[in-house]
């Protein structure tokens, strides 16, 4: 889920006219001072960071004039919370608070409804005060053909003994909430502490707002640039496999960098997994084998080729890793060949020297398996493809001795692939900015043509001179008629005389 | 027996004309299911596989005749307004195999189902297959490998994960153990019929002697059907693998939904619960088959 920092989900509270802290973020600590001179009274500094307990770590300070507000910025700029470091801070009048309150909205996936809660009780351990004082705690979900209607918030106020003019005010704050959760299409929507000044009005104090992954696509005024949960700021690899994923809409490839800096037989293994559930399953089964993941990926639901391809090949640029682990559920729908040419091509090209188990169960697993062990003296590395009759323990254990194995080894030479220039290319584009390259000169001398039958979608034929050309014209090949399948060029090695080439550059984040 | 799809269910497939409309019809009728119509909208006219194609799900209803299921390939920001069509038009149960609805556009789903007493597997599904009988949606990928790994049993199958979905059976299939039905319940936190409804399901199916479940982190639905199981509605056997152990609080591994939030739906909390009220839990993927054996012999 993208989550907002406080100073943006703020900005929509406010938007929908919810009371919010005179404030604004910083970068620099001079540029704190002059907010803290613009408010003219005492301010909070507090870090943006979607950590929770920001307090406890120290995130949150205040400061009585602008020098203080200057210092209190220059502390915790650069500060680093769980793993990542701040880059903004919040700076905003602190308030008078006479009392806190709680309100919230979040999606409940039991009713299949939103849930409107409010608490009388508010501030640091909400959950606690919850479970202690359940009067004090009401919800309610809401109709969402309807809305949140203004007689049903005040009434859930009214459950938990507020009266007057502040339910109210409380009533009309809890349909604003709501209906910025639903503008936005929170999974969910927080505001904690709610506080009540002194002089009697509703301010937002702080605020979480968690957009749902699957809808940050009809909110591009939101700006969120990586609609995935991390807990910190996506890393350059991050960046790159959430590109990959923007750019082609085909088939799922999710990937979470585990690990960062890590040394080589420090236990680190790259980790492929194809399936949500046969995923973790498989990680389970790796970190049994006492080893831990440097990746988190899942390629599935019917991808292209190429997304494998990419995927692979950001695996390997996460660092040293000691072995190669791939295993899905073990029983896919899909046909596991295109899957292992993506392998196939990753690791021929960069000559992969640690030992890689791939469990490549289900539709055509022969042929995948076939593809894959071919690597087998192609590069320094030993390969193994396994099938649906093989456990995830059996292939992780497999790893296991293939690693052990290869310690007691001298490092055996890399044979850098050769790719000459093509002499008399035939090109054409593909749909993710590839590019195809048949080199006719080669064609010529080879039997098998089998790129005209293994192409996925039929669209090569031999011309009058029999060489490969499109049955189809080259824009619809790029428009996504040639569906990445990397017939041509794996296939075409295995099987052809190796003229194909598909070249499929990463996309560019820095 | 079985659950949701049998031989004699009238099948819609909307978005039939696509690339995955049009392979998992093949699919579909490749297994037996009966698929009577498409819809993609200004396609009304042509025919995909055999089937004819109309350009909303009323036409094709006029055309065809009643029409009990509708299975959904159309791409995520447009699903909302094809359900809606089709429980409009009265099709009582939706198969909705796209990823990535937005969660809003499922709640307005579930929101109209409920009102006219439809019901939705999904979204995110691979569907539901009943060996022998028929399949929804894109179990087993090809007819002659459906028709290869699975064969009809005693047990239920329900699974939050679509790949777990077919091994889990595979792997059972394997052990001599056939199915009444697999059901992937989707990959979703919020979906139309979760692992308590559709053990509700398999409580009514006579066949159905015990049931098999893949849970994940996440969600409430593996507490629900302790509670289920508790309060007396769901009396059958059942042999649960709980996914995601190693996962850390917090951490949402790909779209499988499993997210961990406070106290509720995290790994030990599941497991707990469930063998609290009697379930077989067991600490191994692996290890299913052999438990399911166990407590259908002692049956
Ligand atoms: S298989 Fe390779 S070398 Fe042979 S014709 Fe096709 S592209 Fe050329
Ligand atoms: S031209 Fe054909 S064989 Fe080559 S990548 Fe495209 S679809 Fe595959």
């Amino acid at each position: 889920m993208a989550r907002l920092h406080e100073h943006e989900g703020k900005r929509l509270l406010q938007e929908a006219g919810i009371a919010i802290p005179r404030g604004r973020v910083a970068s620099q600590p001079e540029e704190a001072a002059a907010i803290a001179q613009e408010i003219v009274a005492p301010v909070m500094v507090k870090i943006q960071a979607w950590i929770t307990g920001r307090a406890s770590v120290g995130g949150i300070k205040r400061a009585a004039t602008p020098a203080e507000a200057e210092a209190a910025a220059r502390s915790l700029l650069g500060m680093q919370a769980q793993g990542f470091t701040v880059t903004q801070v919040l700076v905003e009048e602190q308030l008078d608070v006479a009392q806190e309150f709680y309100a919230g909205v979040i999606v409940d996936d039991r009713e299949q409804a939103p849930l409107v809660m409010f608490s009388s009780v508010g501030g640091t351990g909400i959950e606690e005060i919850a479970a202690q004082h359940p009067q004090q705690v009401a919800h309610r979900h809401v109709d969402i053909a309807f809305g949140l209607q203004d007689y049903q918030a005040r009434d859930l106020v009214r459950r938990t003994g507020i009266h007057g003019k502040l339910q109210r005010q409380l009533g009309a704050l809890l349909v604003k909430l709501y209906q910025t959760a639903r503008r936005y299409e929170a999974r969910s929507a927080e505001i904690n502490p709610l506080v009540l000044t002194g002089d009697g009005k509703l301010y937002a104090a702080d605020c979480r707002i968690t957009v749902d992954d699957y809808a940050v696509f009809r909110h591009p005024e939101l700006g969120i640039a990586i609609a995935r949960e991390y807990n910190r700021p996506p890393t350059r690899l991050e960046k790159l496999a959430y590109q990959v994923e923007a750019d082609d809409y085909r088939g799922t490839f999710y990937f979470i960098q585990m690990a960062q800096d890590f040394q080589k037989g420090a236990g680190y293994i790259g980790f492929h997994g194809a399936g949500g559930g046969g995923s973790m399953m498989s990680m389970d089964a790796i970190l049994r084998q006492g080893y831990k993941v440097a990746t988190f990926v899942d390629t599935s639901g019917n991808p292209p080729a190429s997304k494998v391809y990419r995927a692979a090949k950001i695996v390997l640029a996460v660092g040293p890793i000691d072995g190669y682990f791939g295993s899905g559920s073990g029983v896919a729908s899909q046909e596991q060949f295109y899957s292992a040419r993506g392998l196939f091509k990753a690791f021929l090209e960069e000559q992969v020297d640690v030992p890689i188990v791939i469990r490549l169960g289900g539709n055509a697993e022969d042929k995948a398996v076939e593809i894959l062990e071919s690597l087998n003296g192609r590069i320094p590395a030993p390969v193994e493809g396994y099938k649906k009759d093989d456990s995830p323990d059996f292939c992780a254990q497999r790893l296991d001795t293939l690693i052990k194995e290869a310690a007691q080894q001298p490092p055996r030479p890399r044979t850098q692939p050769q790719h000459p220039a093509p002499q008399r290319p035939y090109s054409f584009a593909t749909v993710t900015g590839g590019t195809v390259t048949l080199d006719h000169a080669v064609c010529a001398t080879c039997e098998s043509k089998i790129c005209i039958q293994a192409c996925a979608r039929h669209i090569l034929t031999l011309n009058e001179a029999g060489l490969p050309v499109l049955n189809i014209p080259l824009d619809e090949a790029a428009r996504g008629k040639c569906v990445e399948c990397l017939a041509c060029e794996v296939d075409c090695l295995l099987y052809g005389a190796g003229g194909g080439h598909v070249d499929l550059p990463l996309p560019d984040v820095d | 027996m079985s659950i949701l799809i049998d031989r004699t269910k009238r099948v819609l497939v909307q978005g039939i004309t696509g690339r995955e409309g049009q392979s998992r019809t093949r699919l579909m009728r490749g297994y037996g299911t009966q698929v009577v119509a498409g819809v993609t909208p200004g396609r009304g006219g042509q025919t995909v596989e055999g089937v004819p194609v109309f350009d909303t799900v009323t036409e094709a209803w006029e055309h065809v005749g009643p029409i009990d299921i509708s299975v959904l390939f159309i791409p995520a920001p447009l699903v909302k307004s094809a359900a809606l069509e089709a429980i409009d038009a009265g099709v009582k149960l939706l198969v909705i195999v796209p990823d990535r609805v937005p969660i809003y556009d499922v709640l307005t789903i579930a929101r109209r189902a409920k009102e006219t007493g439809a019901r939705f597997i999904g979204p995110n599904t691979l569907g539901v297959l009943s060996p022998g009988q028929g399949v929804l949606g894109m179990i087993g990928g090809r007819a002659a490998a459906a028709k290869s790994w699975f064969f009809p049993g005693p047990v239920g199958i329900s699974s939050r994960s679509g790949g777990i979905t077919t091994s889990m059976a595979y792997y059972l299939a394997r052990a001599g153990i056939g199915a009444t039905t697999l059901v992937h319940v989707g990959g979703d936190a919020v979906v139309g019929l979760p692992h308590p409804d559709v053990m509700l399901e398999f409580e009514r199916d006579p066949e159905t002697k015990a049931v098999v479940m893949f849970g994940e982190i996440g969600t409430s639905q593996e507490e629900r059907v302790a509670d289920l199981i508790a309060s007396g509605a769901f009396t059958k056997p059942l042999i649960a693998y709980i996914g995601g152990k190693a996962a850390q609080s917090g951490t949402r591994f790909s779209h499988a939904g499993a997210i961990v939030e406070g106290g509720r739906g995290t790994y030990a909390g599941k497991v707990a619960r469930l063998r609290e009220v009697g379930a077989t839990v067991v600490e191994e993927f692996m290890e299913l088959p052999q438990a399911t054996k166990r407590v259908l012999a002692s049956l």
